[in-house]
Formats: structure tokens, sequence, C-alpha cells
């Protein structure tokens, strides 16, 4: 039944035709809703049903509205299937590459500021000229008393970041990131945590790895022990997808135990959040900020995750390296799409120089070459989407993740079909530019 | 006499540059009136093609008038030519130029959809036109799948269709054998006697001068003769109606 209904739905909406509605006893809800349905050419099969008899694939029974110039533009498409195949190669290899370079850069660009991301605050204070949370830059400790003086700061929690070395039980040694703050406060813990607690963390000598790390710093689970700097540690917790885009391992410690393994001294921090109280203007406290404490600045967590990004993206070249290569990408694929939508066209130059002789205008010249290559960039873009996924799934867990979100995706969208209908540009001007007197001498 | 559809006054037509230099077309005037199929005649190189194409707005004359129902075609840009064209004249060509990745309905219908027409307006007006040259069954078949006559009796459908006062045919039957060419020549002067069009048809062919109206000589560029055949010997034609 509901099949049935469905059925009438779409003859009344014109896609299907009356001859399969009618096969399935529902003549009178087609007559309502078809108009001159006869006139429709058969287009594609589709099943068919009788009352009580399964259902069998018939011909010509289900039909479809499509405009002429877009079935024009599709059967010319599809009549060399080994040039459209070769144009899709096109099409999706550069999409593909350009996803995953794009989709690198938004990955490097979001694990470089994953600290910035967890942290707990309002602003950041870091040194003058501080590039990145990762900078070995420091602050003294008598700045925190200044900061805690302005009316609106409620709370100034300091951080210490550094590389330490992680000695392996076995011997030997490995470079770790150490980030300590004062775990109690909740502004920068550990996150992600699948065996311990971050409240571990406040016991001496406790430190929180990844569980990625697991293997690289010789330690198996919570409890298990080695040491930092000659100095003893213990597993108190371990987290899952903290990973390091330096592909040294983060281990989180407490503030003090951070000093040590560091050996910052005791007058000296990396940065420190600030947290405001309840309605105070962040505007007004950070020039509060900059008259009372000099050589810091004060950033939101979105100017310091910009300055973060942009030093990693662009002032080492690896996000100019993505992006140039992505462009590269686009540039090769606009040219294969554009030569085989151009030796396409040229293939049919004798047809569309009839239709210009019949009267078409040139704009309708362009629909049926811009639907080729919409029809190109909708089907090469859905096999690339696909693909990307894949790669997202596959690299989620890895060092530099491939991130596509959904705007990325639409904007990747977009740019296919922008390479796609530039491709056509020369396709269009060929034919626009056709003699319709040709067709008269050949 | 009728109204006339194209008319061209003198025109003359430089084709090429240079040493390569041919003047085509010497001062020809030629009239295409409602009810008249006129047949187009001369050896090779005289000029035919080049006429033919003015005369279908295709190409610009370098002296002269051209008008087309009335309409001077003088200064036109090639998207205002393509206008004329396509509400005024239909075209059948000798080698039918049809798409052949649309079916025999499709490629007909372009001729509607090209001038914006209704899809189900379409659709029935090329069914009927198809049925009107005998090709009823065949709406859903590929040009590959036609034979010649077939495909051609495709071409004068697409050239009808949209009810141009003119049909402009080059060498429609040169690729056919005598009866489908005899077929088609009948299907043409149908046309031009009951749906009132001027039909021109060029050829070489001396067995479709029973067909003719009118027959125009054309040769190096001018033309030299225009015969009104006798209306016994229009062998093979219908009367008109």
């Amino acid at each position: 039944m509901k099949i049935r209904i469905a059925l009438a739905s779409l003859v009344a909406l014109g896609i299907v035709g009356p001859a399969c509605a009618q096969e399935a006893g529902i003549t009178n809800d087609v007559e309502q809703g078809h108009r001159s349905a006869d006139m429709r050419k058969p287009f594609i099969r589709a099943t068919r049903w009788r009352r009580g008899a399964p259902p069998r694939f018939c011909a010509d029974r289900l039909e479809l509205k499509m405009s002429l110039v877009f079935t024009l533009a599709s059967r010319n498409l599809f009549q060399d299937r080994l040039r459209f195949v070769a144009s899709l190669i096109g099409i999706v290899l550069s999409v593909v590459l350009v996803m995953v370079q794009m989709g690198l850069y938004f990955g490097f660009g979001r694990m470089v500021t994953t600290m910035i991301d967890h942290a707990s605050t309002d602003l950041w204070i870091v040194a003058r000229g501080a590039k990145c949370f990762e900078d070995l830059s420091i602050i003294n400790m008598a700045r925190r008393n200044r900061l805690l003086a302005i009316d609106s700061v409620a709370e100034v929690i300091p951080v210490i970041v550094g590389f330490s070395a992680w000695m392996l039980p076995e011997g030997g040694m490995t470079p770790v990131f150490v980030v300590g703050s004062d775990v109690a406060t909740g502004a920068l813990p550990p996150w992600n945590i699948v065996e311990g607690t971050a409240q571990s963390l406040t016991a001496s000598g406790a430190v929180a790895i990844d569980r990625a790390y697991r293997d690289r710093l010789g330690v198996a689970d919570v409890g298990a022990s080695a040491e930092i700097r000659g100095m003893p540690v213990t597993v108190g917790a371990v987290t899952d997808g903290i990973r390091s885009f330096t592909t040294t391992p983060y281990v989180f410690t407490d503030l003090e135990d951070a000093r040590s393994y560091i050996g910052l001294p005791a007058n000296l921090v990396s940065h420190m959040l600030v947290r405001l109280k309840h309605g105070a203007d962040i505007e007004n406290v950070r020039q509060d900020i900059l008259a009372n404490v000099t050589d810091v600045q004060a950033l939101t967590p979105a100017e310091f995750r910009e300055r973060s990004r942009s030093f990693w993206l662009f002032g080492t070249g690896a996000g100019a390296a993505l992006v140039a290569g992505a462009i590269l990408s686009i540039i090769v694929g606009t040219a294969v799409v554009a030569q085989t939508l151009y030796s396409g066209t040229k293939e049919h130059l004798y047809e569309f120089a009839a239709l210009r002789a019949v009267g078409a205008s040139n704009s309708y010249i362009y629909k049926v070459i811009i639907s080729q290559a919409l029809l190109s960039a909708v089907i090469g873009f859905a096999i690339a989407a696909l693909i990307g996924i894949v790669v997202v799934e596959l690299t989620a867990r890895s060092a530099l993740p491939v991130v596509i979100s959904p705007a990325l995706m639409a904007e990747l969208f977009l740019l296919t079909v922008v390479m796609c209908i530039v491709s056509a540009i020369a396709a269009i001007m060929r034919v626009v530019r056709v003699d319709p007197a040709i067709v008269l001498t050949q | 006499m009728t109204d006339p559809v194209i008319e061209v006054l003198n025109v003359s037509k430089v084709l090429g540059v240079g040493p390569s230099r041919v003047q085509a077309l010497k001062g020809v005037s030629v009239t295409l009136r409602r009810g008249e199929l006129t047949v187009l005649m001369g050896p090779s190189g005289s000029g035919k093609t080049t006429l033919l194409s003015i005369l279908g707005c295709m190409l610009a004359p370098t002296d002269g008038t051209v008008r087309v129902c009335g309409i001077p075609t003088g200064g036109a840009g090639p998207e205002e030519l393509a206008a004329i064209r396509r509400e005024h004249i239909g075209f059948v060509f000798q080698s039918y130029h049809l798409f052949g990745t649309l079916t025999a309905e499709e490629n007909v219908r372009l001729a509607l959809d090209v001038r914006g027409d209704g899809r189900n307006h379409a659709i029935a007006k090329t069914r009927e036109v198809l049925a009107s040259v005998g090709l009823t069954g065949k709406t859903a078949s590929f040009p590959r799948q036609l034979s010649g006559g077939e495909q051609q009796r495709v071409a004068i459908a697409r050239a009808i269709v949209a009810d141009p006062s003119a049909i402009l045919a080059d060498e429609p039957t040169a690729a056919l054998d005598a009866a489908n060419g005899h077929a088609i020549m009948t299907i043409l002067s149908t046309i031009a006697k009951k749906r009132s069009r001027a039909v021109l048809v060029v050829t070489h062919d001396p067995r479709l001068f029973g067909f003719a109206d009118r027959i125009v000589h054309i040769e190096d560029g001018l033309l030299t003769r225009e015969e009104i055949p006798a209306r016994e010997a229009r062998a093979g034609a219908p009367t008109s109606s």
C-alpha cells in the first residue's frame, strides 16, 4: 500500500509515467496526478509490480523529466566512456589532493592549538614576542601579583612548559614536552583521561601520558614508574588522543614538578592564565594589564590560537607548502578537465554547428557545455568526497590527522564546480566561434 | 504571386584574402516565395553553398541586401542572425547533422528547445511532425538505428517543427538511393505546397527537377538562368491543396 501511495505521488509530481502506476492498479490516482504523461520519453527502467505478484523489472515504465540541454550534455559526456573516466580521474585526483592538503592544513592548524583549545581561561599572559604555546619564553612570577592587583582579575594561574628528558626503564632517553599547571584549578588539566584521574597529578611525581606514547615511553599503565631528568615519576593518568604535532610526547604534571623536570628557577614561569570576575569587560582588563604589567602580552584564546597557527603554518613554511600544493592540484585538475571537455566538444563540433545553424543562441550552447562540466563536477566530487572520508578515518588517530569539516567539504564542492566551469571556457570559446556554415561544406 | 520570404538583392561575396581571394557571388538576386519549391542548380564551385549560406543568414554578404520575412539582415550580429534562423528558417543538411546521442524525437525537439518552447507542447508538436514524415514508430530510435532516408526525414522534421517560413535543403538526396531520394523530395514538395512554405533545394541531381516550381541555375557566382518547368513535367510532385 505504501509503495502504491509513493508511486501515485511520483506520478502526481510528473516524475513517473502512468503505465507503471496503472499496472499497480492505481489508475484513478494517476489520472488525477499526471498531465499528458504519455508525452514523456521513457528514460529509465524501474521495477513494476502487479497485485499479488512480486516486483519485476520493466522497461519504459519509469519516466524522468529532464531538460533537453541536460539530456544532451549527459549523453555527450557519457558517450565516450574512456574520455569520461579520464576526466573523472583528473577531477577526483585533483579534488582528493586539494582535500588532503587542506585537510592536513586544518588538521595541523588544530593540532598546534590543542593546548590553547583545552585551556580554561579568559586571557593568556605570554612573554612579549612569544609566538606560540610551545615557545620557551619566560615571565617573572612577580608579574602575577601585579595581575592579581587588577580589579577585575579573579585568578592568575601559572603554566610551565618545556622540553625535558624521559629516561626509559631499559636505559636510554627520549624527549618529552612537559606541561605543568596547578591541577586543582582545572585551568590546563589533561583531557580524554582513559585511566586514572587528573586529581592524581597533585601527588608529587605523578604524570599523565597519552596511551599512543606508552611504548615509546616504556610504560604500560597507571602506576608504572620512570624518570624525568633523573627524578622518579609515576604514571597517574593515561589519556587518549592527545597527540603532539612535533611528535614529542606531552607529559602533564603539577606546576612545581614541571619546574623541576624542566629546570626552571622558582621565580619564572612560561605563561599565565587569567580568569576574570563575572561581568568583567575583557577589553578593559586587557588595557589595565598592558598599563600595569610590563614585558607581557595579554591575548584572548582566539588571538593566541591565531598567533600560534600563523607561526606554525606560515612562520615555518609548512602551511605555505600545503596551500601551494593545493593550488597546484587545482591547476592540474583544471587543465585535465579542460582538455577532456575541449576534446569532447571538438568531436561534436559539427553537431554544435548544426545547433548554431538551427538558431541556438550562445547561452543555449553555454548551458550544454556547462551542464557537462557540472555533471563532471558532481560525479567527480562525490567520488573524491568518499575517498576523503576514508582518508579522514584512516588518519584520525595519527600524529597529523586530516581534518575535513562540513564547511571545508562545502567549500571544496564549490571549488570543484568553479574548477569545472573554468575548464569549460576553452570548449565554450571553441563552439561559439564555430561558423554554422561549416555544416554546409561537410 | 505570393509574399517573398527571403530576398537577396545584388548580393556579392568575396571569400579569402590576398592570393586566395575569390569572388564567390557577383551581384546575385533571388527571391524565395511561399508555396514554392525552388531548385538551385550549379556545378561545384559555382557559388551554390555561398548563396545558401547567405540565404540562411549564416554568412553576411560583402555587398547587397538580404531580407528575411521583410527584416533586413545587414549589420545584424551573430546572435541576431541566430534569432532570425530560429524563427524563420529551417535547414536540411546533406549529412543530416543529427546528434548521435539523442533520439529522433529529441533531435527534432531540439529545434523547439532552442526557441524556449514548453516541454509538453514541444513533445506533442515533435510527435506530430515525425508522424507527418512517416516516422511514428521511430521516435525513440537513435540516428545509428535509422537508415539514411529515415535520418533525413528526422532532419526534415527538425527543419519544419518550428514552422519556419523557409526551408533550405542542401543536397538533401545526395546520400540516398533513388527511392529514398524521391520520398524526401515528395515530403519537401508537400511542405512547400500544403504548409505554404518557401523551400529551396540545392542539388546536382537533374532527377529532382520534376519537383521544382522554379529552377535557378548558378555558374561562376552568377545566376545564369531561371526556368519554370511545365506543370506536366513535375513528376511525382504533389498538387497544391
